[in-house]
């Protein structure tokens, strides 16, 4: 039965172009989203230091709106969501006990989609300005009449290529989670991590073709001349606030469901104890997905949808404030007579609880429509969006990466780094933000490039600054550690952290390719803990030893992004770059990168991927064991 | 367990869920298109709102006329039966009936669009642009982007007719022919969520 089908494997670059393995495509998605982490950073830190005295001169109006804009695109849809789907691709299928996504192909193209919607974005600095009317763009300010340069088409065809590259990602996560799960391995036996990917995902695909839309008619509105939110025309501005906070409101919750799964994972392992209240668990991310979708006009409050609107809206967000209580207390519980171990990952992951406590608290504040007419459009505002994003989300991305460094690259990372890693980015985080409250209170309004002295700001605005360079510290930190363990030898045994309880402990760190050599029988929930405590040394495996089938790499899904890029610069450009005879040379170019995007895909059906397989010989080689 | 172990021998009842990339495949494109039902959904929610704005243009009750989109519908919800007869000449293995309906669906796909292009350029003509006002611009891209749907469908089953003839009917070409009916099943309930709120909704003065 086993076919040999010679495939070209790649190495060097070209094995980076080309794979489809989601232990790769991970790493490639850490790196871009470092990457843009970075960027983001920066951009913050020009912010803080534009801020750090009244009157200050650093960067004019017109950069800083140019800064706010990009700092907040690029760390939403750039970083967060990019590192999140790092740890996706890098722990989902071996939790579940899968060989790989349901889709190995769509995974790559979802990933050069991302990059390349990434990269256009972020070209704007160099060509004219940066998009410059806030991450939400809201209109008229977005419109051709107030932003005359390319500046948001580059946010609108940027973050159009590079949602298109998260809606494949949610796709392919949920059916993974769906078909690929090994036998034994029910719904109610998944880590919560995984539980915390699949409603995500859930959340991923009914929110992000929302945001696709708002796109595409921001696009028409601002390229072919359409009247979607132009009041002279007929349209309608609100309009655009209703179609991105349906999809916006969900996303701060795709955001932070994540990391909600890695500190349950992180927190019961470092507590050496069952995750306390695994089924309330499961159903509080359920009901807080739901409630996701029905509180998006709590965003508009001041927009004047009425009494009885804000009313409801303000009812139901607060209804958020529930589950959200009863996962913190799930936590509480399962730290509760635990042997806790303080690792860096640990670390982050207890500190994530207050933080997110107080962010949520915030939150039921803000929730309340009568006091928003205070704090909205205030740096009260920013002080509660960084304790949740940044205090939930940021910290539990780094707490994920210490946890599962060494599934992903076998090394650990050096733990006195780590934990100054933690130190340096916990006080300056709250350094930075917590002072931004008062800021708010006492009226200092957000997205203003400076402010008068003798108000009172300024101890305050010097405090926050302070503190976000300490933040850039703990970052800092954090890229020595994991330099520095990239030239140690990879020695991280199976389960380095001897109390795993899931199945990417299992297998050797790196995971092979193939992920499981058999695949495994799962028999509970905490399933290699269950094997632990019945005295057995790993898994039983529900099948015999055979060849592996794998998927071929493939150049496709990289060259479809270029063609999605290509077409971006020319629907862009189509109103300056004239015409070749009796063609307008933008929308040629565009047609042509299109083109290019079909044709690949239309290769794709035609030619059959056969894929490969690793016959039981090689399996050997490589020492792993089921 | 493998993909192979079909193509020569005999096809299984459902070849379309024989393997498991296959049975993965339509697990994807059902959630594919639910994320398609919030895109449409959300298009159909910004016409409802602007459809009023019509500006100096005519109004829908002026524009529309019944018996042209009434014809359209009929060649739509045609090919969505001659769907089903594609899909159930696959479950009974019949290569050659199975690429006779989706060559019939095609065409009747074809005539649709034809029938539509004619329609858009008979509006524009009317003085109802694209950038005539917020109804024209709603307008046109709701209807747009289902006719663009129909027009990727035509392409792409086409290229699936190609495939059944050269590669005969097989565990890998099975899913794509199920796949593909799924696809032009949804796109014809969004034509008739549009010819009801748009053109009969549009009737109603």
């Amino acid at each position: 039965m086993s076919h040999t089908h010679t495939v070209k494997r790649y190495s060097g670059l070209m094995d980076w172009l080309t794979t489809v393995d989601h232990k790769k495509i991970g790493i490639l998605y850490l790196l871009a989203g470092g990457f843009f982490f970075l960027v983001g950073g920066l951009e913050a830190l020009l912010i803080r230091v534009q801020l750090w005295k009244p009157l200050n001169d650093f960067v004019g109006a017109d950069t800083y709106n140019e800064l706010i804009t990009m700092h907040g695109t690029t760390m939403i849809f750039l970083a967060a969501m990019p590192l999140l789907f790092a740890l996706m691709n890098a722990v989902i299928p071996l939790q579940i006990g899968a060989r790989d996504v349901a889709f190995p192909f769509l995974n790559s193209l979802g990933f050069w989609t991302f990059f390349f919607g990434g990269v256009l974005l972020n070209i704007s600095w160099f060509t004219g300005g940066a998009p410059d009317a806030g991450w939400t763009s809201y209109v008229p300010l977005a419109g051709t009449t107030y932003s005359a340069n390319h500046g948001v088409d580059y946010y609108v065809l940027g973050l159009q290529i590079a949602g298109i590259g998260t809606l494949i990602g949610g796709i392919n996560f949920l059916a993974t989670i769906i078909n690929m799960r090994a036998p034994g391995m029910t719904f109610m036996r998944m880590p919560m991590f995984t539980w915390a990917i699949f409603i995500t995902s859930a959340l991923i695909l009914f929110a992000f073709p929302a945001l696709t839309v708002g796109l595409v008619a921001l696009m028409f509105d601002r390229i072919f001349s359409a009247n979607f939110f132009n009041p002279s025309g007929g349209g309608n501005m609100v309009l655009w606030e209703h179609i991105f906070w349906i999809f916006g409101h969900p996303e701060v919750y795709i955001l932070i469901l994540p990391a909600f799964g890695i500190i349950s994972e992180v927190i019961s392992t470092f507590s050496r104890k069952r995750l306390f209240g695994y089924s309330s668990m499961v159903f509080a991310t359920m009901l807080i997905g739901f409630l996701g979708f029905m509180v998006w006009a709590h965003h508009m409050f001041t927009t004047g949808l009425g009494p009885i609107a804000n009313a409801l809206f303000s009812i139901a967000t607060m209804l958020i404030a529930v589950p959200t209580g009863i996962k913190i207390f799930n936590w509480i519980f399962t730290m509760w007579g635990g042997s806790i171990k303080f690792t860096s990952a640990n670390l982050f992951a207890v500190g994530f609880i207050p933080t997110f406590v107080m962010g949520g608290v915030t939150g039921v504040m803000l929730a309340a429509a009568p006091a928003d007419f205070q704090y909205h459009d205030s740096y009260f505002v920013v002080a509660h969006f960084h304790y949740v994003i940044v205090g939930g989300l940021v910290f539990g991305i780094f707490a994920g990466l210490h946890y599962w460094w060494p599934k992903m690259f076998g090394r650990i990372l050096n733990e006195t780094l780590g934990k100054w890693t933690f130190w340096t980015f916990f006080i300056g985080f709250h350094m930075t933000f917590f002072v931004q409250h008062f800021l708010g209170l006492m009226g200092m309004p957000r997205r203003i490039w400076t402010y008068l002295d003798g108000l009172g700001f300024n101890e305050m605005n010097l405090i926050s600054t302070i503190g976000a360079v300490l933040m850039g510290v703990g970052t800092i930190l954090f890229l020595l550690n994991a330099i520095s363990a990239s030239f140690k030898p990879k020695n991280a045994g199976n389960d380095p952290w001897e109390d795993g309880r899931t199945l990417e402990w299992t297998i050797p760190s790196p995971a092979p390719e193939y992920n499981f050599k058999q695949t495994p029988l799962v028999r509970g929930y905490d399933a290699f803990w269950k094997e632990k405590m019945d005295g057995h040394k790993g898994m039983t495996p529900a099948e015999p030893i055979g060849p592996i089938h794998m998927p071929s790499p493939s150049i496709l899904p990289f060259f479809m992004s270029i063609g999605l890029f290509i077409a971006g610069f020319g629907f862009m450009y189509a109103r300056n770059w004239g015409h070749i005879g009796p063609l307008n040379t933008g929308y040629t170019v565009a047609v042509i990168g299109l083109l290019i995007t079909l044709g690949c895909m239309a290769l794709r059906s035609i030619k059959d991927d056969h894929g490969f397989h690793i016959e039981v010989h090689e399996l050997d080689d490589k020492g792993g064991k089921a | 367990m493998s993909a192979h172990s079909h193509v020569d021998g005999h096809l299984p009842h459902e070849p379309e869920k024989a393997t498991l990339e296959g049975r993965n495949k339509i697990l994807g494109f059902w959630l594919f298109l639910g994320g398609e039902t919030v895109l449409f959904g959300t298009l159909f929610s910004v016409y409802l709102a602007l459809r009023d704005q019509v500006l100096d243009g005519k109004p829908a009750h002026e524009l529309f006329s019944l018996p042209l989109t009434a014809l359209a519908t009929l060649l739509l919800l045609t090919s969505s039966l001659t769907s089903v007869f594609a899909v159930h000449a696959l479950h009974k293995l019949d290569n050659k009936a199975l690429i006779k309906w989706l060559v019939v669906t095609v065409l009747l796909g074809i005539a649709f669009l034809i029938l539509e292009i004619y329609e858009f350029y008979h509006y524009v003509h009317e003085g109802h642009g694209f950038t005539t006002s917020a109804f024209s611009s709603s307008f046109y891209t709701l209807v747009g982007f289902h006719g663009a749907h129909v027009a990727f469908g035509i392409v792409w089953i086409s290229m699936i007719i190609r495939q059944l003839s050269k590669k005969g009917l097989t565990v890998v070409t099975a899913p794509k022919v199920y796949v593909a009916g799924m696809y032009w099943h949804f796109i014809d309930v969004v034509w008739v969520f549009i010819f009801t709120v748009v053109y009969l909704m549009g009737k109603v003065v």
